[in-house]
């Protein structure tokens, strides 16, 4: 992990609230799951965000960044050339030995990229990817190539199967589950994972100020008390977690 | 070469500048990114008699040029620090700051007794923290009943005492001067302030706590008046804190009465911050052809 400057390679618009970013970062260990705290030099906003990585060949990594306020919306308008900081690779990532059997990757929108690294690491046969949107689908074409069963939802059926990405999966069939997306949806995840005793990993998603375990903003209620979804996380094993009801 | 040495309560400071509780945690995760020992000293996270698992619901919110927080104080306890943390902290060879914070004055003193013994350099007596229902800073508002808790607090401590101040003080030159009629024996301002966020798809404040703290540079400016007002109302040393993220800002807390400063916002920004800020000074000072820091200490 260290602090590094690097310029932007090629910063490319998916759809409106999508960008692919790529950074040239050559001989860096990176683990799926594992993310950067990446700030524009731009010194209008204080925090960096915390990105994880959606590619990386040992050169360029690539990063899949929504635009959800003022900080992302800056990443969005980089150009090539322009210099971003960075920080990482940080988090624990997955440990690919661990995922094994029939596998599941289970995907709600943005939550798609830290699994595009992964399935292309796995290097399984064995993997069936459920991936859901909102109503725009992108980047799929890494989990066509590698997996066994591709299924899609919008929840206005627009593109693949209507409504939500859970109410598709075959639970029953699978060793590993792997999640990431909206919380809402993780959890149901994380449920179906418990209900059928199949080993169920989720990358969480939490706002955090220093992504390195300082801050303590990131925190993760787990049965070994509370965790640092930077530190110990970001992937946590679903039945470690304690899932509070959604209050609304 | 310039001297940016400090003294400040017998203590050696090779720079003034130091990170700010909170901020910094004990200081390891830092130590990967920039060589710790660089600093002037290291502020513990706020630790409690009893280990805390700090506040539910989200604990970070981002302003314009600032940083709301309801961490809510998580910290291992004091007994923990002394056995463990302690020693991550003594690797770095530079000034142990450790922030105590307390529900009660027992806790208080409880927590004071135990660092007693323990090889630390100064403690930070937190009567200002804002994300913790009782205590915290219930103590940091009215100057009658500041004075009570830190005058307890400095009949028994045997290291020096240094308060922190809250910027919701009723009113923060009387404040400092209750402070310093307790005997501490420095005071550090400020900590953040309570604010608010809402939630307009939820309709519900952001935090569960409904306010929380303010930091970051939206605030510098009205932490800067504050130490200029506690300047001139007390004669112990001060150190400076809130929203400092330049050597500019960190020279505008020395010059308006800070002998020390501190840094915490800014970690987050860019984790080395603080080694920017100590070049800064310096070049500042062999521009300026101010040859010992301690020379532009409270010259306004």
């Amino acid at each position: 992990m260290k602090l590094d400057y690097c310029s932007i390679v090629e910063n490319k618009k998916i759809n409106e609230e999508i960008y692919e970013m790529t950074i040239s970062y050559p001989d860096c260990e990176i683990k799926p799951g594992q993310f950067f705290m990446i700030k524009s030099l731009e010194r209008s906003y204080l925090l960096p965000r915390p990105i994880s990585v959606y590619d990386y060949d040992g050169k360029n990594i690539k990063f899949l960044c929504k635009i959800v306020g003022k900080g992302t919306e800056l990443l969005g308008r980089l150009k090539i050339n322009e210099k971003i900081q960075i920080l990482g690779p940080l988090g624990n990532g997955f440990e690919l030995n661990e995922i094994n059997g029939k596998i599941a990757l289970v995907a709600g929108g943005i939550g798609i990229a830290p699994l595009n690294y992964l399935v292309k690491k796995l290097k399984s046969k064995n993997i069936d990817s459920y991936l859901g949107f909102k109503d725009i689908v992108f980047c799929t074409e890494t989990f066509k190539k590698c997996s066994k069963d591709l299924i899609i939802t919008t929840e206005n059926g627009s593109i693949g199967k209507k409504g939500y990405i859970t109410d598709y999966a075959k639970w029953k069939a699978y060793d590993t589950i792997i999640t990431c997306g909206p919380e809402v949806m993780m959890n149901k995840v994380i449920k179906k994972g418990k209900e059928n005793h199949i080993k169920t990993y989720a990358s969480l998603e939490k706002r955090m100020a220093c992504g390195i375990g300082a801050c303590l903003g990131c925190s993760v209620k787990t049965k070994d008390g509370i965790k640092r979804a930077c530190k110990e996380g970001p992937i946590f094993l679903g039945e470690d977690l304690i899932i509070e009801e959604q209050t609304w | 070469m310039v001297d940016l040495k400090v003294n400040f309560l017998g203590k050696e400071f090779k720079n003034p500048v130091i990170s700010a509780s909170g901020t910094f945690g004990f200081g390891e995760e830092y130590e990967e990114i920039f060589e710790v020992e660089k600093l002037g000293g290291i502020c513990s996270k706020g630790l409690t008699l009893h280990p805390k698992e700090g506040n539910e619901g989200i604990r970070i919110w981002e302003t314009p040029m600032g940083l709301m927080n309801s961490i809510g104080l998580q910290n291992p306890g004091v007994k923990s620090f002394i056995s463990r943390e302690i020693n991550i902290m003594k690797k770095y060879n530079t000034n142990i700051i450790v922030n105590l914070g307390g529900n009660t004055e027992k806790e208080y003193i409880q927590g004071m007794e135990l660092l007693n013994e323990s090889n630390i350099d100064i403690i930070e007596l937190n009567i200002s923290c804002p994300n913790v229902k009782q205590g915290g800073m219930a103590y940091g508002i009215k100057s009658g009943t500041a004075y009570d808790i830190v005058k307890k607090c400095c009949n028994i401590s045997k290291k020096p005492l240094m308060v922190k101040l809250s910027p919701n003080a009723e009113n923060i030159g009387d404040m400092a001067k209750a402070c310093e009629a307790g005997g501490a024996d420095a005071l550090s301002l400020v900590n953040t302030f309570s604010g608010m966020a809402v939630d307009i798809y939820n309709k519900k404040p952001v935090f569960n706590n409904i306010y929380a703290g303010l930091s970051g540079p939206a605030v510098k400016p009205i932490a800067l008046r504050m130490v200029h007002q506690a300047r001139q109302n007390v004669k112990i040393p001060i150190c400076g804190i809130g929203g400092i993220s330049s050597g500019k800002d960190a020279l505008e807390f020395i010059m308006v009465g800070a002998s020390l400063i501190q840094i915490g916002t800014a970690n987050f920004t860019k984790p080395d911050i603080c080694l920017d800020i100590i070049k800064e000074i310096e070049e500042f000072l062999e521009k300026e052809n101010i040859k010992d820091i301690n020379d532009i200490v409270g010259i306004i």
